[in-house]
């Protein structure tokens, strides 16, 4: 099999997990799947990487580094959201009056 | 450096962090480890890239300077937004991550040379056109979302047909560029890809952009699955490929929730009509009540469920409106919470923006769930809420939100809409039902006037 058609079978069978595993998720957390899926994809930031270091002229530097800052803000961004959201959907024992004062963090 | 088998070998259980990442959320006691199994998995992707056998680490102090920098923006932004503003942060992150993706296939592209394969060229290519799409109307979305630029549907005379020129322009300049393999017909290309995805969301209402938000999400997903065909990383392509699939399927559950075609929404069904279902303009006598009436109401219920939309979140009401839940159930009231699928401004809002002010996540029912209780329930309160409840979505053929499924409140005893003015939603189509005997309106600031009722409960 040429590496092309491997990549090519790699990307046919992620297809079916991805519509399997994310077709399991809760109704209720779709805003942290979305916010998830998005650091997930940040994982150009690997991409990045690469290319940057490559490089052989200032063009190619120049690109690459900017790249890497942008999928660095997805990446670590976008997990950091995700787990601030998912930590308000623990399942607590409602404790009510700690609870109450928290308050609202509205600033 | 390590040998080549391994890195893939870290790569394969990299791809399995993410699987499991998403896989931690089919419930929400799993969610946040999954989360962070995902995280683990990016942060030794990310030091092993440094010791993959291909690097020269020429470059490595720029890099590692780029990633602090990376660091020192995205984490603050991610720490401090609120989370009514969620929408706008994930179209931002979604946005430059696409903008990465076509950064990074642009480095490729200049480093092909003449003897790239066809295929090489096509990804790159590919990648090129969708992030900067991607980047674009994502960045557009956030301006839209943000408030920066209006809200409403931009429209202009010919637009469609200009954003078709564009397209086809883009799909010409692609042709170009594989057969010359020129920098120019690149830049040109990029550029008018860059402006499809400005023109592309700009007749986007605010109430569809949830379904672009995620439309535009999955496009980046696979433009980084794209790249890495290019640079023959596996777990790039599994990756993207999970972020496509996710983007896709939260997408046409968007679409199905609005009752609407992916189409309609993209090419601005919404705006075609706004006045379909204008009835008159005389004034009609509407029952307006005391927050005391209201309080009365719902004290004599034996079970309430409350309606949130986004002018809930608006007002910051959260707080007020899980302690007035809070205060019912303590007097032996049952409470639920119907949660429509697009309440909010992006899949699945409302339940984040509850479950900020602590409101468990067992009492937000789904509309599937919630609809058969409404004749068992004795009084709905709508907050902030109009089109997901708005009864012309079953009864007037041609109005724009014909065929939406809807929170089914007219078939409780009571409802009671919590409102600012008699303004209609962002569909902006008459909702008949607070013309119905049943319903009692609330005028007032949500926040304001849960607190009237919270405080006038209490001295029931």
């Amino acid at each position: 099999m040429s590496n092309g058609l491997a990549l090519l079978s790699i990307f046919v069978l992620s297809v079916f997990i991805g519509f399997e595993v994310v077709s399991k998720v809760s109704t209720t957390l779709h805003t942290p799947l979305m916010s998830g899926a998005n650091a997930i994809h940040g994982i150009i930031l690997v991409g990045a990487i690469t290319v940057t270091d490559h490089a052989d002229t200032n063009l190619e530097l120049g690109l690459g580094i900017a790249a890497v800052v942008l999928a660095t803000i997805n990446m670590v961004g976008g997990f950091v959201v995700t787990d601030r959201m998912l930590e308000m959907f623990k399942g607590k024992p409602r404790v009510k009056k700690d609870v109450e004062a928290v308050g609202g963090e509205a600033k | 450096m390590i040998s080549k088998n391994l890195y893939d070998l870290i790569g394969l259980a990299v791809a399995v962090c993410f699987i499991l990442a998403l896989k931690g959320l089919s419930s929400p006691k799993s969610a946040r480890r999954g989360n962070l199994i995902g995280a683990f998995g990016a942060l030794v992707a990310t030091g092993f890239v440094f010791r993959s056998p291909e690097m020269t680490l020429h470059h490595k102090w720029w890099i590692m300077g780029a990633i602090v920098f990376g660091v020192v923006v995205g984490v603050p932004a991610a720490r401090r937004i609120q989370m009514t503003q969620m929408p706008q942060l994930v179209a931002l992150f979604n946005g430059v991550g696409g903008g990465a993706a076509a950064l990074v296939a642009i480095v490729e592209y200049l480093k092909l040379g003449s003897s790239a394969s066809t295929p090489d060229v096509v990804a790159t290519v590919f990648t090129v056109i969708v992030g900067c799409v991607s980047f674009s109307g994502s960045i557009v979305t956030f301006l839209k979302l943000q408030e920066i630029m209006t809200t409403r549907p931009v429209v202009f005379p010919g637009g469609r047909f200009v954003i078709a020129a564009t397209l086809l322009g883009t799909l010409g300049c692609a042709e170009w560029v594989i057969h010359s393999m020129g920098n120019v017909s690149l830049t040109v290309m990029a550029v008018l890809a860059l402006l499809f995805g400005v023109l592309f969301v700009l007749p986007v209402g605010g109430a569809d952009v949830p379904i672009v938000i995620s439309l535009l999400n999955a496009f980046t997903g696979l433009t980084v699955a794209a790249s890495g065909y290019v640079l023959q990383a596996t777990l790039l392509i599994v990756a993207g490929t999970l972020v496509g699939a996710s983007g896709t399927i939260l997408t046409r559950l968007m679409a199905a929730a609005m009752g609407r075609s992916l189409f309609g929404t993209l090419f601005g069904a919404f705006t075609a009509k706004p006045q379909a279902a204008a009835v008159g303009g005389e004034v009609r006598p509407v029952k307006s009540g005391s927050p005391d009436d209201v309080a009365i109401l719902l004290n004599y219920a034996q079970r309430v469920v409350i309606v949130p939309g986004f002018g809930l979140a608006v007002a910051q009401a959260q707080h007020t409106v899980r302690e007035l839940a809070d205060l019912l159930t303590s007097k032996g009231v049952d409470v639920a919470y119907g949660i429509h699928p697009v309440a909010g401004r992006m899949p699945g809002h409302m339940n984040v923006l509850l479950a900020e002010a602590n409101v468990p996540y067992e009492q937000l029912v789904e509309m599937d769930e919630v609809n058969p209780t409404f004749p068992q329930t004795d009084v709905v309160l709508v907050v902030g809420a109009n089109d997901v409840v708005n009864p012309a979505a079953k009864t007037t053929p041609g109005c724009p939100i014909y065929g939406m499924p809807i929170l089914d409140v007219a078939e409780a005893g009571n409802v009671i809409f919590l409102k600012r003015s008699m303004r209609p939603g962002f569909a902006g189509i008459e909702n008949e039902l607070l013309y119905d005997p049943k319903t009692t309106l609330l005028f007032g600031d949500a926040k304001n006037s849960l607190t009237k009722v919270v405080s006038a409960l209490k001295a029931l």
